[in-house]
């Protein structure tokens, strides 16, 4: 049962990575590489902030800010300096290595004995496991809640049709520079968010925890689609979080079936691999049923 | 004599600028459009019809001249700030809408042509009954799908809707690229009826580029011609009403 309760609240927990790249992912429509570099930004910010007496809500907030930051680096070397986005994402994410390591002074930085978000009255109050749960619930009803919001404006609807088509866009007086900007930048302020959050559950922030995130992320954006079918785009947000606790429990199988926490980045690949797949799986399929029907109907 | 809406004087534009493929697409080309103008605009191939275009909106900048819209010198103003007056339809209907969003959702956004965006509410169903009554006027279906994602819309649909789109916000200079070239022939001529009813009622100032002969001389009170980066032949009025086609080819033929 609390194997249940936690994967459930890891699954809670790294969903906000979901939602930070689907903004660019499904929205804008390209892959952002920058993440691998801010999500231990967002953990290197929000730990060394908090070991100098910053407040974990504070902390958590500006490992929010450093990650859109750097999200505007990658935007202005796209759109300003016509750098392609896989390249200026790869160069930000390579340069956010050596950030990371100048903010923790080394390459893994404890939280132990220290404040984090989960350190209070009443989240320690909970059964085991529950605080991410708690913890993980509110942060995606607000992250979600507000991003909803936001595309349904007029602001929102300009970004949704920028990744849409471009050419329209510009036509009907949308920038579209500012808006892949912006998408960036939100995109990475959340995506440092959950290393924030990740951090502090963990207990640390390593400088390599954030390889393969992109495919973590893209594992809930593409579990949830696969799961749920025709949704509408606001149903498919919340489904990302769905995706990711669904991803959680794949993880979970297949580490009960043996393979050790050191197969995981492989094991996430392959999963994602196949989600992707399914829709070519599904036409040849058809393409099957199809011919069955054509030499059954000439007997 | 009235202030005229758009003047180009004498405009040049080059293409590979600097290198040894350098090419003049405008050259010293002198453009004057009058208020309520609804011009044709015919040429070969290269003859710079779309670089003309390109030009009087934005994306491609100009090496020298100047482009003034009602005497304000815009020649150096964006793309973008340059939506406020202008719109445009294109010869490719995928280019004119955005497939994923509905057509209520497209036609809210050109709505807002050239408007700032704020984070207020789109308020979608305000809009619901204004659009169903406009997108009625096409007759083409496009009242009973204005909740369709517009990618899984027809050709004809979509360039009716991009031509709606471009109109919705009055536009004080209307562009239209071949805008019914990819259409089969009865949904072309659908659209170019529904065109220039729409220009004629609303008293809109347009060019049209069109590779059809008759269509230019049905349409529109003025005709140009481009030729080589020029504005070779300019004719308005009861002079147009009295050209032909066969008067059109061999006018033609005499400058190839």
């Amino acid at each position: 049962m609390s194997l249940i309760v936690s994967t459930i609240g890891q699954g809670l927990l790294w969903a906000v990575l979901g939602v930070g790249l689907f903004l660019t992912f499904r929205i804008l429509d390209f892959a952002d590489m920058t993440v691998e570099g801010t999500f231990p930004l967002g953990a290197a910010t929000c730990v060394a902030a908090i070991s100098n007496g910053m407040s974990p809500i504070l902390a958590t907030l500006l490992a929010f800010v450093v990650g859109s930051l750097a999200g505007l680096i990658t935007g202005l070397l796209y759109t300003k300096g016509h750098i392609p986005i896989l390249l200026a994402g790869i160069l930000v994410m390579t340069a956010c290595y050596s950030v990371n390591l100048r903010i923790m002074g080394r390459a893994n930085v404890s939280l132990l004995g220290k404040a984090t978000l989960f350190k209070n009255a009443f989240l320690e109050s909970l059964p085991r496991y529950f605080d991410s749960v708690f913890l993980g619930i509110v942060v995606m009803v607000v992250v979600t809640s507000i991003v909803i919001y936001f595309l349904q404006t007029q602001l929102g609807q300009g970004f949704i049709a920028t990744g849409d088509n471009q050419t329209m866009a510009r036509s009907l007086g949308i920038n579209t520079d500012n808006m892949k900007i912006m998408g960036l930048m939100v995109s990475n302020g959340l995506i440092a968010l959950g290393g924030a959050l990740v951090a502090q559950n963990n207990g640390y922030a390593d400088v390599n925890m954030g390889i393969g995130i992109i495919v973590i992320a893209l594992a809930s954006i593409i579990i949830g689609e696969v799961a749920f079918g025709d949704l509408t785009l606001n149903q498919r947000l919340v489904a990302v979080t769905l995706g990711s606790i669904l991803y959680r429990f794949v993880l979970l199988i297949v580490l009960k079936l043996g393979f050790n926490a050191n197969d995981l980045n492989l094991l996430s690949a392959i999963v994602l691999a196949i989600c992707m797949m399914l829709p070519v799986f599904k036409n040849a399929l058809n393409f099957k049923h199809i011919l069955k029907r054509g030499l059954d109907t000439n007997d | 004599m009235t202030e005229p809406s758009l003047e180009l004087k004498d405009v040049v534009l080059k293409v590979n600028r600097n290198t040894p493929e350098e090419v003049t697409i405008l050259n010293h080309l002198n453009l004057t459009i009058n208020p309520g103008d609804f011009i044709t605009v015919l040429g070969s191939n290269g003859a710079g019809k779309s670089t003309l275009f390109n030009a009087i909106g934005g994306d491609l900048t100009i090496d020298s001249g100047q482009i003034l819209l009602h005497g304000r010198d815009i020649t150096h103003d964006s793309v973008e700030r340059r939506t406020r007056f202008l719109s445009r339809v294109f010869q490719d209907p995928k280019l004119g809408t955005a497939p994923r969003m509905t057509v209520a959702e497209n036609l809210l956004l050109a709505e807002r042509r050239g408007q700032r965006r704020g984070l207020a509410p789109r308020h979608l169903n305000q809009h619901m009954a204004h659009f169903k009554e406009l997108t009625a006027t096409m007759h083409n279906g496009l009242d009973q799908r204005l909740t369709t994602a517009t990618g899984s819309l027809s050709g004809g649909q979509r360039q009716a809707l991009s031509f709606l789109m471009a109109t919705l916000k009055r536009p004080e200079i209307l562009l239209l690229d071949e805008h019914t070239a990819a259409l089969d022939p009865q949904t072309s001529q659908d659209l170019m009826h529904l065109t220039n009813q729409r220009v004629q009622e609303e008293q809109l100032t347009c060019l049209m580029i069109t590779h059809h002969l008759e269509d230019a001389l049905t349409y529109g009170n003025r005709l140009i011609v481009l030729h080589r980066g020029q504005v070779t032949f300019d004719v308005a009025g009861a002079e147009k009403d009295a050209l032909t086609t066969e008067k059109l080819y061999s006018f033609f033929a005499e400058i190839e």
